[in-house]
């Protein structure tokens, strides 16, 4: 590129920041303008490439929906209207201090902190913890939490950034409900490879877009009905004997011996070895059923060999069963015939992929020449692997039996031996870890006191009925009733309660809500409208039921018009930023890895990176982790934060592993190095470190890895992680139902759920929504899904995005439209029990005919994003979530039960059952329903008519 | 094709121009080899040569609307080699020329054989024109709709039927005695373009039948049932307006019935009247209604195409 | 004689736009820019793009093929668009064959696109002259890039790799061997204009499963068969108390 004299070109690596995929990208920049955004050649992750979004960068950079200063709603205006005044943020900051500090002494958990689809996790839940309050969750709960609870209460790790197919070595990848740009760049280049050396792929799901296009065969399924598909699956395994036995042996609970002693209090639970040290904390005490000497043994006895199947009576009497023949018994009447009815998909097919992925599995294993160790002292001379591999997302996930059919798919990954092995499923660090992970909440009020960080952690990982976040009375204490007995492993929380309980005052009204990039009052709600109203209803005194409302962001949502404050936020390109392992980190198979974001550009207007306001906070409130023992503030800012913080004084471990000790020569685990950032920068932003090969796989029970990783702070124990094909935690759960547990007890309307949904091994159900919906009246199933080129409501105000994807159709097949007396194209209305919603329609022949479908969080309301009032997002496209509740009709167990599966309280908006309908001529000419357009906020900038953007000043 | 007004235009008002000329001239000519004995005043020619030419110069004039930069116009003649356009761009000018040489020698008295000449370089000229403007359209051999020989045929007898009316009227008011051979002509180029544009109408309607180029050979597959879901934006595109006519079916249709009544049976009709009766208004009035039919075919005549492009903008989503 | 041209996969596209918008941030602040948006944040947004991604449908349920489908000028062998062009501002270069407009002799009469079949090109309102793609000429020669990046926008972006750019008129190169081994193929072929860029079609994998083979002898469910555990068996032994 030339340099001429009046012309300054910088060109800078950072992260970027369009999705949640975070790659790496090298930022030209000419007389301060950003000119162009490539991929960074030397980044591990994207290695060079880039998408649509992250190439778009520049026009979000500029977009004139950025906020550009502190904004308070004006005295007398009503919420939702964008009456705001610009205020410095000095004044924000007193507004605040005062408020909260006022909140934190006298009742803490009246700050509720709820954050969208952030990556800096670790540093606003740190926050929520040292404020003390329990009320804190990201986006996961309304997102996928079901795929990374349902995997990591079975294998220890999950997709995506915690885990993911080996597709450099697999053979046959079968993709289940995923979206498009799920962890985007690294699997479509890893697919591309895949394809071109002779790899076969599989995809189910209803619809065929994206990835499904380049898919060698596509399986149409109806929606939320996979669970059935893959026990049917499990079903033809077992019968065939395609299973991996000495991969279950070894490293599963499958030979574990269950009481199945009706009378005892432990039964469904494994039998144990009374005998065993008491001082172990993961005593490996349960039993095999030895084949040698036809009798109990501890399990992993030298020279035994346990049966899977049979039953069996141990010394005493009680009869026992290994877990997996419980497993056999359950997929007994999960016949591929049964499946056929209920998936749409035909009864070969589902044998025949069946068969696929047992011969593959079986006859195409692998060999690596490479040694080991297991942590029961076996030394092995090779790593083995079958090479098929498997990822799954919110297809799965939102859906209310989605955490079981997701537990059936890690069972199947586990029957077909794929679990860290090449070829199949491979854990990204800090995973494996513990079923289930330490994190733990407080599990009672005792966890809460004004001017005291909180007891334990806002979200965390129950094992065990007594680790439920409830009273006395066994009722929730979080706000949004997570780790209540409603939902009791909602391990991510539950944002989309946080507004409708706040409102009811159930379990009780707070007083501030904090809300940062998380759209609340649009598509990160179901039932959007109803949301909007209880964000502006009061009390009959004239009060706000939500007294106070912070939304902090960098761009004009639909929620910035709900604010009483609002806190303007920066773009990715002009702050610092960390890709934590305390977070969700950017790993890869190898090994860990994390990442940065250094600005390139200074802050436009009086932007703050978030980071920096929540540093001030803290440092105003006096909270520990931010103040010295003397009572001062302890860092100047963000990037002093991040090199000095320790989790724990002299711990060692903070929010970046990489270039830790005095000069920067340890890493996971090292005293501050001062010039951590420096290094960071000078190294693509990223440090990665490749492990040694023997403990790159098998890492659930490979001994010098977890004693690695127990060195390096990732892990605290070093006991094995054997999968739980069989789920203790649940059964721990159900017996507590049933009065068998000792400890905590389910309220008496709740005793009943938890006892059918706590079962042990995954059953099919049908989403509880569709039990609750006239199927005959509403046949459809109405889902959602992300385009490539658009991240949740993030990009409408990219001029050139948009363009791609300016307004939303519903998408169907054309037999809906013959069966309607509608052509396509034409405006009809899409109507569930909730609400209807006036859209346009599109035939499709790449839908399966039972469901209709549109992109996600296309339509916007009139006038945000700085969008023209008559901007197609607005006046053609619609949101489906109009159509959603976030609480079931009133029922037995519950009059407000969330709209969720029972047991993790994933949001389940795939659940919804719609009809369709021609729209009348007269209806007129755009989407329904329309909303007041919402007014530019002061300090944005002027929309223009046109753009011709040319860097650094005129051609 | 989105029809463009400059470009209707444009070809319409040479088509005037030049069929005026040839008119004009074709009285000189036989009143010289004999066919015809008429006393003429030399203003006869000068005013239609200039007439001609205000006719020539509208459509430069409106042919400049259709260009991004005007100013560079004169590079567009140095493609001539290859290009049907600069062809024409030297054409237009160059028939300009003659025909202005053609006035000036009446204007200065030159005797025949001298105009003769001069007007036969400038009928030569006239149908070089004619043919250059048919050919930008029918030398693109995709757009099958024009390419054929017809749309030459067709431009040259449009023009010289609408300028042989605006002749016949011209004469009327200038030189009564041309009025019959003029009037007679211009019926006879009328009723000829009448079968060659509807055979070239009727060809038009089979080519959609056999469609050479489609959907499967637009993105290469061999599937019977090929559909577009989405052409990568949506909010239109150059692609969108330059290559579609933006009205419904029924509008096309409609404009090909009115261009089949204006151009052909109703000004037949006042030609014919107004011939017997010897009524000049009437003439004037045929020319008048024939030349907006015509702006109505040329309208249809862009409209009809379809652009092989088009298979690649069927479907927003 | 060079020909350079790109190939497109279709084996791998997935659809992600990565190809549009990297060549629009690359183009507009570049040699061919800029490229205009026309309301960019109000209604029926519209903007000069070189590249554009389709989307087609093929078949009917359940056997549809989705078919993603960038498209960008193909710089053909037989370019239409360079003889119709009456000033020469549409030309194809004789050193490499890449097709470009020269915006300074452009007189924006619009009769090159007319004569495009395949819509690759889009008229500037703004500056008032043709544009299209320029296979990034201004990256491919530029020594002050590394030359691993001296390649089209598009090309450096796209995460499947489904774009190859080189010589196709080289037996030996990549794009020419990718077009060869896997039956690259022409878009409009009937039409003769021999278009340089080719594209891949889609070619299936399948596993052939005999039935005879799913289940083994050496099956797992073998060892679940109950020994006999010779502890001895009944007897009269047992019974008989004499």
């Amino acid at each position: 590129m030339s340099n001429t004299s009046n012309e300054t070109i910088e060109v800078k690596n950072t992260t970027c920041y369009m999705c949640a995929c975070r790659c790496g990208i090298r930022v030209t920049v000419k007389n301060g303008q950003v000119k162009y955004i490539q991929g960074n050649p030397e980044h591990p992750l994207n290695k060079g490439v880039i998408c649509a979004k992250g190439s778009s960068g520049i026009m979000k950079q500029y977009s004139p929906a950025r906020l550009n200063q502190p904004l308070k709603r004006k005295a007398n205006a009503e919420r939702g209207d964008s009456e705001f005044e610009a205020i410095s943020w000095e004044e924000a900051f007193s507004i605040l201090e005062e408020r909260l500090a006022e909140i934190r002494r006298t009742d803490p958990k009246k700050f509720a902190m709820f954050t969208g689809r952030d990556q800096m996790q670790a540093l606003t839940g740190l926050f929520a913890k040292q404020f003390g309050t329990p009320n804190y969750a990201a986006h996961g709960g309304f997102c996928s939490v079901n795929m990374a609870a349902g995997m990591i209460y079975t294998i220890g790790g999950s997709f995506w950034e915690f885990g993911g197919p080996d597709l450099e070595r697999s053979k046959l990848f079968i993709m289940f409900g995923t979206a498009e740009d799920h962890h985007s760049n690294p699997l479509k280049m890893a697919i591309s490879k895949f394809k071109r050396d002779g790899g076969r792929f599989i995809s189910v799901n209803p619809i065929r877009t994206g990835y499904s296009a380049i898919a060698d065969e596509w399986v149409p399924i109806k929606p939320g009905t996979d669970g059935a598909l893959i026990l049917a699956i499990i079903h033809e395994i077992i019968n065939l004997g395609l299973y991996d036995r000495e991969f279950l042996v070894q490293y599963s609970n499958s030979p574990h011996l269950v009481n199945l002693d009706e009378n005892d209090d432990n039964f469904g639970m494994f039998v144990r070895n009374q005998e065993f040290k008491a001082d172990e904390v993961h005593p490996q005490d349960q039993q095999w059923w030895d084949r040698n000497t036809n009798q109990a043994v501890d399990t992993h006895t030298e020279g035994a060999d346990p049966y899977l199947l049979g039953d069996f009576k141990l010394e005493d009497g009680t009869p026992v069963k290994p877990a997996f023949q419980l497993l056999a018994d359950r997929v007994k009447d999960y016949t591929p015939e049964w499946a056929a009815k209920i998936t749409g998909i035909p009864v070969q097919t589902i044998k025949r992929l069946a068969h696929e992925m047992g011969i593959t599995a079986r006859d195409e294993m692998i060999e690596l020449p490479i040694a080991w160790t297991d942590v029961w002292g076996n030394e092995q001379e090779s790593v083995r692997g079958n090479p098929v591999s498997f990822h799954a997302m919110r297809g799965l996930a939102a859906h209310s039996n989605g955490f079981h059919s997701i537990r059936a798919l890690s069972i199947l990954m586990s029957l077909l031996g794929t679990i860290d092995r090449p070829g199949g499923f491979r854990h990204k660090a800090p995973f494996p870890r513990p079923i289930p992970p330490c994190p733990k909440t407080p599990n009672g009020p005792q966890g809460i006191k004004p001017n005291t960080p909180l007891g334990g952690m806002p979200l965390g990982w129950p094992a065990d009925p007594n680790d439920l976040f409830v009273d006395e009375k066994g009722e929730a204490i979080r706000l949004d009733k997570a780790f209540s007995w409603e939902y009791p492993l909602s391990v991510h929380g539950m944002m989309h309660n946080a507004i409708t309980n706040a409102w009811r005052g159930d379990p009780y009204s707070i007083d501030t809500l904090f809300i940062f990039m998380a759209n609340m009052a649009w598509n990160s709600s179901m039932n959007t409208s109803e949301v909007r109203k209880m964000l502006n209803d009061k009390h009959e005194n004239g009060e706000y039921k939500i007294p106070f409302l912070v939304v902090a962001d960098a761009f004009q949502s639909e929620m910035v018009a709900y604010a009483d404050l609002v806190l303007p936020d920066t773009t990715y390109l002009e702050r610092h930023d960390v890709m934590s392992m305390l977070d969700r980190p950017i790993s890869e198979y190898e090994g860990p890895v994390d990442s940065v974001r250094v600005p390139v550009v200074p802050p436009t207007g009086d932007c703050k990176p978030f980071q920096e306001v929540l540093i001030e906070l803290g440092s105003r409130l006096k909270l520990p982790a931010f103040t010295t023992a003397d009572g001062e503030r302890k860092y100047k800012d963000y990037p002093e934060f991040v090199t000095n913080f320790e989790t724990e004084p002299g711990s060692g471990i903070g929010f970046l592993a990489g270039w830790r000790g005095k000069g920067g020569e340890k890493f996971m685990r090292g005293e501050p190095n001062p010039k951590q950032w420096e290094m960071y920068a000078n190294n693509n932003c990223v440090f990665q470190y490749e492990l040694p090969k023997s403990y790159q796989y098998m890492r659930n029970w490979n001994k010098g890895y977890l004693t690695w990783a127990k060195n390096h702070a990732l892990t605290r124990y070093t006991d094995p992680i054997l999968i739980h094909i069989y789920s203790e935690v649940l059964q721990k759960f159900r017996l507590a139902a049933q009065g068998k547990y000792a400890g905590k007890q389910p309220p008496e309307r709740l005793k009943e759920r938890i006892e059918t949904y706590f079962d042990p091994l995954p059953f099919y159900y049908s989403p509880l929504e569709t039990q609750l919906s006239d199927t005959n009246k509403y046949p459809l199933n109405a889902v959602t899904q992300r385009p490539m080129a658009m991240y949740h409501s993030w990009d409408s105000q990219n001029a050139w995005l948009r363009q791609i994807h300016t307004y939303n159709y519903l998408y169907m097949s054309p037999k809906l439209g013959e069966e309607g007396g509608f052509d396509d194209g034409d405006w009809v209305w899409v109507e569930s029990q909730h609400g209807k919603v006036r859209c346009m329609c599109r035939f499709s022949e790449a839908v399966e005919p039972g469901t209709v479908w549109t992109w996600n969080a296309i339509g916007k309301a009139a006038g945000a994003w700085n969008l023209e009032n008559d901007a197609n997002e607005s006046r053609q496209g619609f949101l489906l979530n109009h159509l959603i509740s976030e609480e079931l009709p009133a029922g037995k167990h519950g009059e407000h039960m969330s709209n969720s599966d029972p047991i993790t309280g994933q949001a389940s908006w795939y659940d919804v059952q719609v009809r369709v309908y021609k729209a009348e001529e007269t209806d007129a000419d755009h989407s329904l329903p329309q909303f007041k357009p919402q007014k530019t906020v002061p300090g944005q900038a002027i929309r223009s008519k046109l753009v011709a953007f040319f860097a650094g000043g005129r051609k | 094709m989105h029809p463009a007004f400059s470009v209707i235009f444009l070809t319409t008002l040479i088509g005037v121009g030049q069929g005026l000329f040839i008119a004009v001239f074709t009285a000189e000519y036989f009143n010289w080899i004999g066919l015809l004995n008429v006393e003429v005043d030399p203003m006869f020619y000068i005013i239609g040569g200039l007439v001609s030419l205000v006719f020539m110069a509208g459509g430069l004039l409106a042919s400049f609307f259709h260009l991004g930069h005007p100013e560079r116009a004169w590079r567009a003649a140095s493609q001539w080699r290859t290009s049907w356009l600069s062809r024409e761009v030297i054409a237009l000018p160059a028939f300009m020329a003659i025909e202005f040489l053609y006035v000036l020698a009446h204007y200065l008295q030159f005797n025949e054989p001298t105009t003769i000449i001069i007007g036969i370089v400038g009928v030569i000229a006239t149908f070089a024109l004619f043919i250059c403007t048919g050919m930008i359209y029918a030398c693109l051999s995709f757009l099958r709709e024009w390419a054929s020989p017809l749309t030459i045929i067709n431009f040259i007898l449009f023009g010289l039927a609408s300028g042989f009316i605006f002749a016949t009227a011209y004469s009327a008011y200038a030189n009564p005695a041309f009025v019959q051979t003029f009037g007679w002509f211009a019926v006879a180029f009328t009723v000829v373009v009448f079968i060659t544009r509807s055979l070239s109408l009727s060809r038009n309607q089979k080519l959609k039948q056999k469609p050479k180029t489609t959907t499967q050979t637009a993105i290469g597959s061999h599937h019977t049932q090929v559909t577009q879901r989405s052409q990568g934006q949506m909010g239109g595109s150059y692609n969108t307006r330059e290559f579609f006519h933006g009205k419904t079916e029924m509008f096309l249709k409609n404009m090909r019935g009115i261009f089949m009544v204006l151009v052909f049976p109703v000004p037949m009709i006042l030609m014919g009247l107004g011939l017997s009766a010897g009524n000049p208004n009437l003439l004037l009035a045929a020319f008048v209604i024939q030349y907006v039919g015509l702006i109505a075919e040329r309208w249809y005549f862009f409209a009809q195409v379809n652009h092989p492009q088009n298979l690649y903008y069927q479907t927003v989503s | 004689m060079t020909q350079l041209a790109l190939v497109i996969d279709l084996n791998v596209c997935v659809g992600c736009h990565a190809c549009v918008t990297s060549c629009k941030q690359w183009n507009t602040s570049g040699d061919a820019g800029p490229l205009p948006d026309d309301n960019p944040y109000g209604a029926n947004p519209t903007g000069v793009f070189f590249n554009r991604v389709q989307t087609y449908e093929v078949g009917k349920f359940p056997n549809t093929e989705t078919i993603h489908f960038p498209k960008s000028c193909l710089h053909c062998e037989d370019a239409p668009c360079v003889p119709v062009c009456p000033t020469g501002a549409s030309y194809k270069r004789k050193e490499d064959g890449i097709v470009l407009v020269d915006y300074d002799k452009c007189i924006g009469c619009k009769y090159c696109s007319w004569a495009c079949p395949y819509g690759a090109r889009e008229f500037d309102e703004h500056d008032k002259v043709m544009k299209k793609c320029t296979l990034c000429v201004d990256r491919i020669y530029d020594q002050n890039l590394p030359e691993t990046e001296r390649k089209p926008a598009c090309v450096m972006a796209c995460p499947p790799g489904a774009r190859l750019f080189g010589d196709i008129h080289d037996p030996d190169s990549e794009v020419s061997s990718a077009i060869r081994e896997q039956g690259g193929f022409a878009l409009m072929p009937e039409l003769g204009t021999q278009p340089s860029n080719h594209y891949l079609p889609r070619h299936k994998r399948k596993i052939p499963i005999h039935e005879d083979e799913l289940v083994r002898v050496d099956s797992p469910l073998a060892k679940e068969e109950k020994k006999d555990y010779d502890e001895g068996s009944a007897s009269l032994e047992d019974s008989a108390s004499w």
